[in-house]
């Protein structure tokens, strides 16, 4: 390891190996594992929003179905950036608002004061006195919730149309069996419905994956952030390290990340299609089911 | 009965607490050197960082720094959710009527015009600014055509690969960049005096903290230390108080 003290004495590998481990480098490295939490954490939370939106959409009382399908037709009407920009604002207030009006009934002061939003120090979220961690963790959650709904939205669109594909006669089958509607949909809808919403569930991850860059409006600090920073051109006053615009190889390394990260995907997609398909009333699962037997 | 009591009285002290130890956290862009900008241990640097945390060791106040979006860094700081913006913002009467400023902690400023060559177009052709400055408005309002980008790093990007024919900002954010780029960037046309210098960004309702603030700028000015720091930061041609 070189020694990092004075980096204008050094060149060529040395002064590399010393260039990118700098703490901001390491800041950069850290936001990748931000990004796959984010994903990791996003994925099921969206497809939990978009089941549930699909299940009211999809409701026999009326009021309930209202809500699914204003859920899906609202969220996948306004624009992300606008989404993003404001919803997030919106959604920190609302808990905030119903903080305050639980922990602050000795408060005199409006909520809102002209174009300020001021909630009593107890009731702001994180408080204020709250460790630097508590409040990015905060912005992580809110940005987790974000995208779960915004991704939900299109997951519900999904799931609703998969769970209409499963054949009728299935369904009918189970009423005549003397099921419920509810252990119809347990039992033959949901087993089934799943084959036909992956290939839209599998696009859906693939965008989400490519949204991540999103996060910067909601103050999390990702790799398009970091790469943007770092590449940026350095001049000598600011830096040990100066150097000119360099946001190309900052760009290229992230265009192989996203490559080898959507290839992978597409292989495991691949093979939970293959597993999903098994045993289907479908051309594929009547496909395999002939490749087996021959 | 006597729970309740003692639970109400930890709740008041737990509150008195809080307000004795209250964080005020800063917002900046850290992306315009050398107001602002990250270093290369990755932390928030540069003369408003300097400038803030000496207020707050004045004013006797703790505080953090956060770093956000330029675009969004006005609504996030009406939300609340954080209680002050230094980032190079100049004050105007556009700002002035959604935030309130603390008085100025650097002069008026002069924005100007860099190209790749002195005979650049800068009064018609086609000029980058940073959307939301005053920069940007100034252009508008001028005969070139404007572009404007979400960074400063971007409107000078725009020029060097010849997208624009000259970029408007700070000059002392320019001032650097023409100073290291050996003579591929240059200054042209004149220096134009624009906005009513940079104060730190409160929201209106925030009315004591915005005199505890406006006290100790006034105390730097007074003793010498803010004038010390700009001559550190932005060099001997600076303008001082």
């Amino acid at each position: 390891m070189p020694d990092c003290t004075d980096p204008a004495s050094l060149e060529g590998l040395a002064w590399l190996a010393c260039y990118l481990t700098t703490g901001k480098h390491m800041a950069f490295y850290g936001a990748f594992g931000t990004v796959l939490l984010l994903l990791a954490v996003t994925a099921p939370a969206a497809l939990a929003f978009g089941f549930g939106g699909a299940s009211l959409a999809r409701s026999r009382i009326a009021p309930l179905a209202w809500i699914g399908k204003g859920y899906i037709a609202i969220v996948r009407g306004v624009p992300d950036i606008a989404f993003f920009l404001f919803f997030v604002i919106a959604l920190d207030q609302a808990f905030e608002w119903a903080r305050h009006q639980i922990r602050c009934g000795h408060w005199d002061q409006p909520i809102w004061q002209g174009n300020d939003f001021v909630v009593c120090p107890q009731a702001k979220l994180p408080l204020s006195t709250a460790d630097q961690w508590i409040h990015e963790v905060y912005g992580f959650a809110l940005a987790v919730l974000t995208f779960a709904i915004v991704f939900g939205a299109f997951a519900a669109n999904v799931l609703y149309g998969a769970m209409r594909a499963v054949p009728r006669a299935q369904i009918e089958t189970g009423h005549a069996y003397g099921m419920t509607e509810a252990q119809v949909f347990r039992r033959i809808v949901v087993p089934q419905m799943w084959v036909y919403a992956l290939p839209g569930l599998s696009n859906l991850w693939m965008v989400l994956i490519k949204a991540t860059p999103l996060l910067f409006l909601l103050g999390v600090e990702d790799i398009v952030y970091w790469a943007r920073e770092l590449g940026g051109t350095k001049t000598p006053q600011f830096t040990s390290y100066p150097h000119g615009d360099w946001r190309m190889w900052y760009f290229l390394g992230l265009l192989v990340f996203y490559l080898a990260f959507t290839r992978v995907s597409e292989v495991v997609l691949a093979r939970v299609t293959a597993r999903l398909t098994r045993g289907q009333a479908t051309l594929a699962g009547e496909a395999q089911r002939k490749r087996a037997a021959a | 009965m006597k729970t309740l009591l003692t639970t109400a009285a930890a709740l008041s002290l737990a509150a008195s607490a809080a307000l004795a130890q209250d964080v005020i956290r800063m917002g900046t862009e850290g992306a315009y050197p050398p107001y602002n900008f990250i270093n290369d241990a990755g932390d928030v640097d540069g003369f408003e960082i300097e400038l803030g945390n000496e207020l707050c060791t004045r004013a006797e106040l703790t505080c953090e720094w956060v770093t956000n979006d330029w675009d969004s860094i006005i609504p996030n700081l009406v939300s609340s959710n954080y209680d002050t913006i230094m980032a190079g913002m100049s004050i105007t009467d556009e700002r002035d009527e959604v935030i309130d400023f603390t008085q100025d902690y650097y002069p008026p400023t002069e924005s100007a015009y860099v190209a790749t060559s002195e005979d650049a177009d800068w009064e018609t052709g086609v000029v980058a600014g940073q959307a939301a400055t005053i920069q940007a408005a100034h252009v508008a309002e001028g005969d070139a055509a404007l572009i404007e980008f979400a960074t400063p790093e971007e409107t000078v990007a725009a020029v060097r690969n010849g997208e624009a024919d000259a970029v408007f900002a700070d000059y002392d954010y320019l001032k650097p960049l023409v100073d290291a780029s050996g003579g591929e960037l240059v200054f042209v046309g004149e220096p134009v005096p624009l906005g009513d210098g940079i104060g730190m960004g409160l929201r209106e309702s925030d009315t004591e903290l915005k005199e505890t603030f406006d006290a100790a700028i006034t105390s730097m000015k007074e003793d010498g230390t803010l004038n010390e720091m700009l001559v550190k930061w932005f060099g001997e041609d600076i303008g001082q108080y």
